[in-house]
């Protein structure tokens, strides 16, 4: 049926050196797999920045790339791991909008306090979360119908608590999660041409240049210690140097712009979080194995249903998360919140790296992946492109980057 | 009868970094069934894609020579349409699909584009009727077994006007029974005409049907000969390259206290209300011995085996499970894992490994935990302890960060060894370890058997090989219809007294 060869017919008995012609040329392709998302995300990011004659990379446009995304890059986290486990949620985006509208009635008309009312509201979303992992995960039904019911159910929800009204305005403190920044609390530095920017953003930025600097060198060390292959040294500085560079640059422009958004702090700890989580924790390990082979992983003793049920309970709490962050953002709780959120997230998760028989996948990779999708945005309505090209350009961005992966496993399969 | 129909010369294939076939020759003559035999890897499933076009012309190096005329094909419909088939070890029916739709896909039986149902069903139960299959062509294929499936896949193979058929290991899914139908089948196709190439591990086979046998070596021809000149010695030396007097290590066993019982075991079928699968089974195994259960297809092995782990298969399950002359209790996978069970599946790709993982995630997927400090794993504790496991298991991987589903069987085999090895067993159950392995890993894997064995652990080998069983087992029960019918100490065993228990009570058993 398949033109790809099977393992067993072209498996060698005998371990191929890597000093053999051959290898390098498929470390080559499995590096261009891997580090694809990253390079296509530069080129885009060049692209705009030359259309729009630098405006792209302008503090201010930089800092609204964060915010306006933020809340699709928190789904998108949520939507990593789902599609890592061989499913699929299709109704974040009603999530979002019936969280929305409960911390909406909660925060404005109830006068809660915004802490509890924030907890309850997660805590809605974990029970709509446990309510879809319940029926995919012990009940048995394809994640994708049951989160298909989710999407009218939640939507349905939504409409009936808040009629066709909005509700609004929400507390500062919400707002400024949302749409806000971290005060100067350290006054300002000049940077010469580049005029004054925030000290504490930029210490912040020095803080984690440095935190990253120093887990990978501690990483490489121990990989080292224990004899495994790392990469040349060389290798291994270019990229850490890359990433302080544009790590220091989107810091620089914040600082010159109205500082860190919380948002994105927010953020930088959901992906530290999660990507810790999803590499390192027993827990994360075991998503990958589930997704990888379901019946492998219950035949060692993988629970399996408890994982894919609180993998569907984590999707719940960061809906809500963003769902929060979406009505502060527009101060309101409005009943089309979170519309089509749900094909955005799915895009990111894929776009980033996410295989459609699970099993792989990166929590970095679906920010990137959110992160193109957000760029080509925001840069297409900075040339003034109409709304149809950039729905027009984000399909076939999506479509090409599974092509892409769909045809470089295909060489590898072939190249055996 | 010696005119050649097939000749391949100077076939050189290699994928980046490895040279899969190097310089082939093979000579096939008309009207023969011609085996090709050799070690996994060995490059007789490539040399078979090469034949029917899988890789292309230009692909490869060397020249295809087809009923005198030069065979340049681009994919499997030019070597189809010269009447070349192949049928893959991993059978590709369409299970939904009725025997007779199956047979005729690609290919529908249709009158101005609407297919003939008349006529395709007629057509189907004739083809059913030469490979002496007894069904009704609208039968569903998924309510076939594997070795009625394979008839279907030969029917639609005599459905295209084949004149060259070729088979990938036909028998390694089927008992003995329909193994034996099957090589009937071949040589009624011989006696039609129809020239047969057939790779196999089973070598008793080879010797019983085969005319000519071509021997594959590291992607090299070896030697083409008539089987007459050929024994079961002396083609495993070919194949190896060097002579093995012994296909099982020797192993001295020191058996000692019972370590685990079980009594009265009683499992029904998941899917079908109230059938019984296995009934009332009991058995002992005890520290230091490796225990056989032998029984055809369909005895209930597997169904015993996954049931007492954890009750991963079966419903309506009862009966007692002693460790240690203690009863426990298994609700779950984690249960029996925890009490010190391992059990290696007979299917390790669809149930044993995760393919797209690593090695060494995948050694450590059964005890995960044991790596982990409060729920964190130490990634480079993993990779030493896989690592061992590569040098002590002699995984052939360039690293624990190999992919798992690149790895040969005999490899992917002991992969599946580490991970349980790893969990720190009592007892392991291994189910067909050898299953599609080449002889030399095979050799392997009893090794690590007979040292586990000696390391004081409890070891149930479920294998169809008879001769595997007699020559590695200390003892050996018999199941047949779900029922425990003897068990026999290996000095006392022989393959003849093992069949006769194995077919016992069959009758009263249905």
């Amino acid at each position: 049926m398949s033109l790809a060869p099977t393992n067993a017919d072209l498996a060698v008995d005998t371990s191929p050196s890597p000093a053999e012609s051959g290898s390098s040329g498929r470390r080559f392709s499995i590096n261009l797999r891997q580090s694809g998302i990253y390079i296509a995300f530069a080129l885009i990011v060049l692209l705009f920045t030359i259309l729009t004659g630098g405006d792209m990379l302008a503090p201010q446009n930089i800092s609204n790339i964060i915010v306006q995304n933020s809340y699709i890059l928190i789904l998108a986290i949520g939507m990593i791991l789902v599609i890592i486990a061989g499913h699929i949620d299709l109704s974040v985006g009603s999530i979002v909008a019936a969280c929305g509208a409960v911390s909406g009635v909660l925060m404005v008309e109830h006068h809660m306090a915004w802490p509890i009312a924030l907890v309850i509201t997660l805590l809605f979303g974990a029970v709509i979360g446990a309510w879809q992992g319940y029926w995919v995960a012990y009940f048995g039904i394809p994640a994708f119908i049951v989160t298909l019911a989710g999407m009218l159910l939640f939507r349905a929800i939504t409409l009936s608590i808040l009629g066709n009204r909005g509700i609004g305005p929400f507390p500062d403190a919400v707002r400024t999660l949302s749409n806000g920044f971290t005060d100067g609390y350290l006054g300002n530095v000049g940077l010469g041409a580049l005029g004054g920017a925030d000290l504490f953003s930029l210490l912040i930025g020095l803080v984690a240049v440095t935190g990253l600097i120093v887990t990978q060198w501690r990483t490489r060390a121990g990989r080292a210690r224990y004899g495994q292959a790392v990469e040349p040294v060389w290798v291994f500085v270019a990229k850490i140097v890359v990433a302080a560079v544009v790590i220091m640059f989107v810091i620089v422009q914040l600082a010159r712009f109205r500082n860190l958004p919380w948002v994105l702090v927010l953020l930088a700890g959901l992906v530290l979080g999660y990507s810790l989580m999803a590499n390192k924790s027993v827990f994360g390990r075991q998503i990958y194995a589930v997704g990888g082979n379901l019946q492998a992983a219950t035949l060692s003793g993988v629970r399996v249903k408890s994982i894919i049920f609180w993998i569907f309970v984590n999707m719940g709490v960061l809906s809500a998360l963003a769902g929060i962050i979406f009505a502060g953002r527009l101060n309101q709780a409005n009943p089309t919140a979170g519309n089509q959120f749900e094909l955005d997230a799915i895009a990111a998760a894929f776009i980033g790296g996410a295989a459609v028989q699970g099993g792989v996948g990166k929590v970095v990779g679906a920010i990137t992946g959110g992160l193109i999708m957000g760029v080509i945005n925001n840069g297409m309505s900075l040339i003034g492109a109409p709304s149809e090209r950039v729905m027009l350009v984000k399909g076939a961005v999506l479509l090409a980057a599974v092509a892409f992966d769909v045809w470089t496993k295909r060489r590898a399969g072939a190249s055996r | 009868m010696s005119d050649t129909i097939l000749s391949m010369r100077g076939i050189t294939k290699t994928f980046p970094g490895v040279k899969a076939l190097s310089d082939v020759n093979l000579a096939v003559l008309r009207g023969e069934i011609h085996a090709i035999c050799g070690e996994n890897g060995a490059g007789k499933s490539t040399l078979m894609k090469v034949l029917s076009g899988v890789y292309p012309y230009g692909d490869y190096e060397g020249d295809i020579t087809f009923e005198g005329e030069p065979c340049r094909f681009g994919g499997i419909r030019d070597s189809e349409h010269r009447g070349i088939v192949i049928i893959h070890q991993e059978l590709a029916l369409a299970s939904n699909l009725s025997i007779a739709e199956n047979i005729f896909l690609g290919n529908e039986q249709a009158t101005r584009g609407f297919i003939d149902w008349n006529k395709t069903n007629a057509a189907a139960a004739e083809l059913l009727r030469r490979v002496g299959l007894d069904e009704n062509p609208v039968t569903q294929v998924l309510d076939l077994g594997v070795g009625k499936q394979q008839l279907v896949e030969i029917a639609k193979a005599l459905s295209k006007e084949v004149r060259l058929l070729i088979l990938d290991e036909p028998t390694a899914a089927l008992n003995d029974e329909d193994s034996a139908h099957l090589l009937d089948l071949l040589r009624g196709l011989r006696e039609e005409g129809i020239t047969c190439v057939i790779i196999s591990h089973k070598l008793n086979e080879v010797l019983a049907i085969a005319d000519t046998v071509t021997i594959l070596r590291d992607g090299r021809t070896i030697s083409t000969t008539p089987v007459s000149d050929l024994t079961e010695d002396k083609i495993i030396s070919g194949m190896v390259g060097r002579d093995l007097n012994h296909r099982f290590p020797p192993h001295s066993p020191s058996v000692g206290e019972e370590i685990f019982r079980i009594e009265d075991w009683t499992v029904h079928s998941p899917t079908q209300h109230g059938r019984l699968l296995v009934d009332k089974a009991s058995l002992t195994l005890n520290r230091g011995e490796i225990v056989g259960l032998a029984g055809l297809m369909g005895a209930g092995r597997t169904e015993l085996a996954m049931s007492v782990f954890g009750r991963a298969y079966g419903a309506n399950i009862s009966g007692k499970i002693f460790k240690d002359g203690k009863e426990i209790r298994l609700r779950s996978v984690r249960d029996a894992i925890r009490h010190g069970i391992a059990y290696a599946t007979e299917d390790r790709k669809r149930y044993g490994l995760n393919l797209i993982e690593d090695i060494k995630r995948n050694i450590s997927a059964a005890a995960l935990g044991r790596l982990a400090r409060g729920g964190w794993v130490d990634d480079n504790e993993e990779y030493r302890v896989a690592d061992g496991y590569r040098t002590s298991m002699n995984i052939k991987a360039p690293s624990v960060s190999s992919i798992a589903g690149k790895l040969s069987g005999g490899n992917q085999q002991k992969v599946v060894l580490s991970k349980w090895i790893f969990t720190d067993p009592d007892v392991l159950i291994l189910d067909e370890p050898t299953r599609g392995i080449d002889v030399g890993a095979k050799y392997e894997i009893y090794t690590i058997i007979n040292r586990l064995a000696d390391q004081g652990k409890a070891v149930l080998v479920i294998s169809s090989e008879l001769p595997e069983l007699l020559g590695l087992c200390d003892r050996i029960y018999t199941l047949s219809a779900g029922r425990i019918t003897g068990v026999v100490p290996r000095a006392e065993a022989t393959q003849e007294g093992l069949m006769t228990l194995m077919t016992a009570g069959q009758e009263a058993g249905k």
